[in-house]
């Protein structure tokens, strides 16, 4: 599927709408892209402001970034997952939005509306730099199975209540890629996210 | 789709074993859980087995000159425990360096890195009564780009090490720096009966021992004493006279995969575990071995990342044929051989002592070690046995050679176990979190002190597996004794001293722990490195 069909299948999405969010996006533009640049599905997502961005152009090309999945109406994990990640994201400081982004996809992309996630991340006190996303449920599958949240196991990976609870971070410019589980100690996660500057960063 | 290998599985095709040499490099399948496309095809027994070279000391003293704190250029870390005591009398310097390996003729050279620059290391042979110091010198590219993290802190697995030498996960320095490992190659509680052979030393960096091992860092560290002297000359009485030099051959087992460009590949999105399509001993993809009709002494590890192997030895008419002798497992000598072994099975890090003795063979025949073990994915071994399975690695019989080895019929009595110094039992259960890999439910957090026993007693494990993977157990510093696996006794195989124990589903293994001789940190962890790279581990201290 190339880029014109995806966006004209895509009916939220206007193109309109995807390029005026790639010129907010100037600087990322000019981010220089990793070496594994090919293998992320450079899939339309809508954030939880209502805002239309490519899931490798706009959110990961050039950056240091933390990815999880959860879905709104997820009562165990997801809440205290959430939680938890908020805790990150203070530990971070200012560095988030500015250099390190932090992304939580859908798991059920049917529910989970721009709206309902925007709710769900008000009501978390989640913070700028950190974007929930829903999108189309194939883009969204796609993603999930390239970045490594399904089980080989097809009956478990069926089961939505043990989704895989784990964050990825890396720096895409390095192609440095590692997981944690979600419920680490927020501040060990952090402090891995830092071990992602490369040596520029002492 | 229908592979090869489920239609194998499903015993709607059967491969008469003697087609090994035609169908190896065909019968490759892709596992399922990859998101990588095959590795290019690669025709088997092209390259001879390759065989590293003895780490030698340095010939100039080093500088700066080693100590019990730490010197200038060197790496934060405490002071070295009994220093003086066992004061080193060799000294050695790697440099862990990015480098080109071909991993087969056909491919083209692919990056690694290397302690030394070269996969495997350098092969250590280190002597009882006599410490050693190791500087290892990180000097991996500061700006690499791509999968493993130019950071490093080497663990000497299966080493009675103090805790600043031992590798600690998070004891890890960056490109530019060194670190000294005082090796003190005593007995443990200086009592003989504790002697190891075949250890291994790796990069243990937290989160990234997958990356950094795959990428190469792995070399062998084989300890000799009086009685496995490593002179099958030995004109000691008391000597083993094992097969030795040329006739002792360690083998890293490893599996990996290649993009279609031939360079290394890793996907670090598969969090379950890493499979590889292609299988290499020390370096080479399906080697060949010329051997001499005569017993040689191979000496197996399994290296991971994520694969169990269980061996079987074949013709090539497609006879199984035994393996002569088992005689050490994770790298300690049995109190006795155990005689014409049908297979070796090994999880990852274990280790398994073989004498094969190739003198009943003729001239020109071929033996293959041959994989059978199923395994579809990172979360351990499915169960069963393939036929015919994966030859991995082919001798070639091909001359005479005098052989003056023997092997006794007894070897390394074990140490006594005295369960009156049993102070405290500790229930570890290894399970999971929504895809996070736990230990009695809780994540790695290198500041949580999860045990803290103290110097001088001794202590039960209970290793409990509450799930349906493969969990092999590795708990640094001790050599441990298996009490029971499942409420019985353990098989003459893993009845001797270990260090890493395979748990299948729910397996029940209680272990024998003493802690003697240091103090300070250590891990205890999932060696399937993708597990213990998402959180499968938990630290302990020694404690006075």
């Amino acid at each position: 599927m190339n880029r014109r069909t995806l966006l004209a299948s895509f009916i939220v999405a206007p193109v309109a709408s995807v390029l005026s969010r790639r010129a907010a996006f100037g600087e990322a533009a000019s981010l220089a892209a990793g070496p594994r640049a090919g293998y992320f599905p450079d899939v339309v997502l809508r954030t939880h402001e209502n805002k239309t961005v490519r899931f490798y152009d706009d959110l990961i090309r050039g950056k240091i970034v933390l990815i999880n999945f959860m879905y709104a109406t997820c009562k165990g994990l997801c809440p205290r997952q959430t939680a938890n990640l908020v805790q990150v994201q203070k530990a971070l400081g200012d560095r988030m939005g500015r250099d390190i982004f932090m992304y939580s996809l859908t798991l059920k992309p049917e529910q989970d509306t721009p709206e309902v996630l925007r709710d769900y991340a008000r009501g978390h006190g989640v913070k700028p730099g950190w974007l929930f996303l829903t999108g189309k449920p194939d883009d969204i599958e796609t993603l999930r199975r390239k970045l490594g949240f399904a089980y080989s196991n097809p009956a478990r990976d069926r089961d939505k209540t043990k989704h895989i609870g784990v964050v990825l971070y890396g720096n895409e410019a390095l192609d440095r890629w590692a997981a944690c589980p979600a419920g680490t100690d927020a501040s060990e996660i952090a402090r891995y996210v830092l071990w992602m500057d490369g040596p520029k960063k002492k | 789709m229908f592979t090869r290998r489920k239609l194998i599985k499903a015993g709607l095709l059967s491969l008469p074993a003697f087609q090994y040499a035609a169908s190896a490099g065909a019968a490759r399948s892709s596992p399922a859980n990859s998101n990588g496309s095959g590795s290019p095809p690669t025709p088997p027994f092209v390259a001879e087995l390759p065989i590293p070279p003895v780490a030698q000391p340095v010939t100039t003293p080093l500088s700066p000159t080693p100590d019990v704190n730490p010197v200038a250029g060197e790496a934060t870390r405490a002071p070295h425990q009994r220093w003086n005591e066992f004061f080193p009398q060799k000294f050695y310097e790697i440099h862990e360096r990015e480098a080109y390996h071909s991993f087969h003729p056909n491919l083209p050279a692919s990056k690694i890195w290397g302690f030394d620059g070269i996969y495997p290391g350098p092969t250590f042979h280190a002597r009882y009564g006599e410490p050693i110091v190791v500087r290892f010198r990180n000097e991996l590219p500061p700006n690499h780009v791509g999968f493993g993290i130019p950071e490093t802190t080497t663990h000497l697995h299966g080493g009675h090490i103090a805790s600043e030498s031992d590798g600690f996960p998070a004891d890890f320095y960056a490109s530019g720096i060194f670190k000294d490992n005082h090796y003190p190659n005593f007995f443990a509680g200086g009592d003989p009966r504790e002697a190891q052979g075949t250890l291994h030393y790796h990069d243990h960096r937290q989160d990234f021992t997958t990356q950094n091992v795959y990428k190469g860092l792995n070399g062998f560290y084989l300890l000799f004493d009086a009685l496995d002297s490593g002179d099958e000359t030995d004109p000691n009485p008391q000597a083993f006279r094992l097969p030795s030099g040329d006739f002792d051959i360690s083998l890293d087992f490893a599996d990996k995969r290649f993009t279609p460009n031939g360079e290394l590949f890793l996907n670090p999105f598969d969090l379950e575990g890493f499979l590889g399509d292609k299988f290499t001993v020390n370096g080479a993809i399906q080697p060949f071995l010329k051997v001499a009709r005569r017993k040689y002494r191979f000496r197996l590890l399994n290296a991971g990342p994520s694969r169990f192997y269980e061996f079987f030895l074949m013709t090539g008419t497609g006879q199984s044929v035994p393996f002569t002798y088992y005689i050490a497992n994770d790298g300690n000598l049995l109190p006795a051989p155990l005689p014409n072994r049908g297979s070796v099975r090994l999880s990852v890090a274990e280790r398994a002592d073989v004498i094969i003795d190739f003198s009943p063979y003729r001239i020109g025949d071929q033996i293959f070690v041959v994989n059978r073990l199923a395994q579809e994915d990172g979360t351990g071994p499915s169960g069963g046995l393939l036929n015919p399975g994966t030859p991995i690695l082919r001798f070639d019989v091909d001359h005479d050679a005098a052989d003056p080895s023997q092997v006794p019929s007894s070897l390394r009595p074990l140490p006594p176990i005295d369960l009156s110094q049993v102070v405290k039992t500790r229930r570890w259960i290894f399970g999971d979190d929504n895809g996070g890999w736990t230990i009695n439910e809780k994540f790695f957090n290198v500041n949580e002190v999860r045990a803290a026993p103290r110097q001088g007693t001794a202590e039960i494990w209970v290793l409990q597996n509450d799930g349906d993977w493969g969990h092999p157990i590795h708990i640094h510093l001790v050599t441990f004794r298996i009490l029971s696996r499942n409420g019985r006794p353990p098989a003459p195989h893993e009845a001797g001293r270990k260090d890493v124990v395979e748990l299948r589903p729910d397996d029940n293994v209680k272990v024998f722990m003493r802690f003697q001789d240091f103090m300070g940190r250590y891990p205890a962890h999932c060696h399937n490195l993708v597990h213990e790279d998402h959180a499968m581990m938990f630290r302990w201290d020694v404690v006075p």
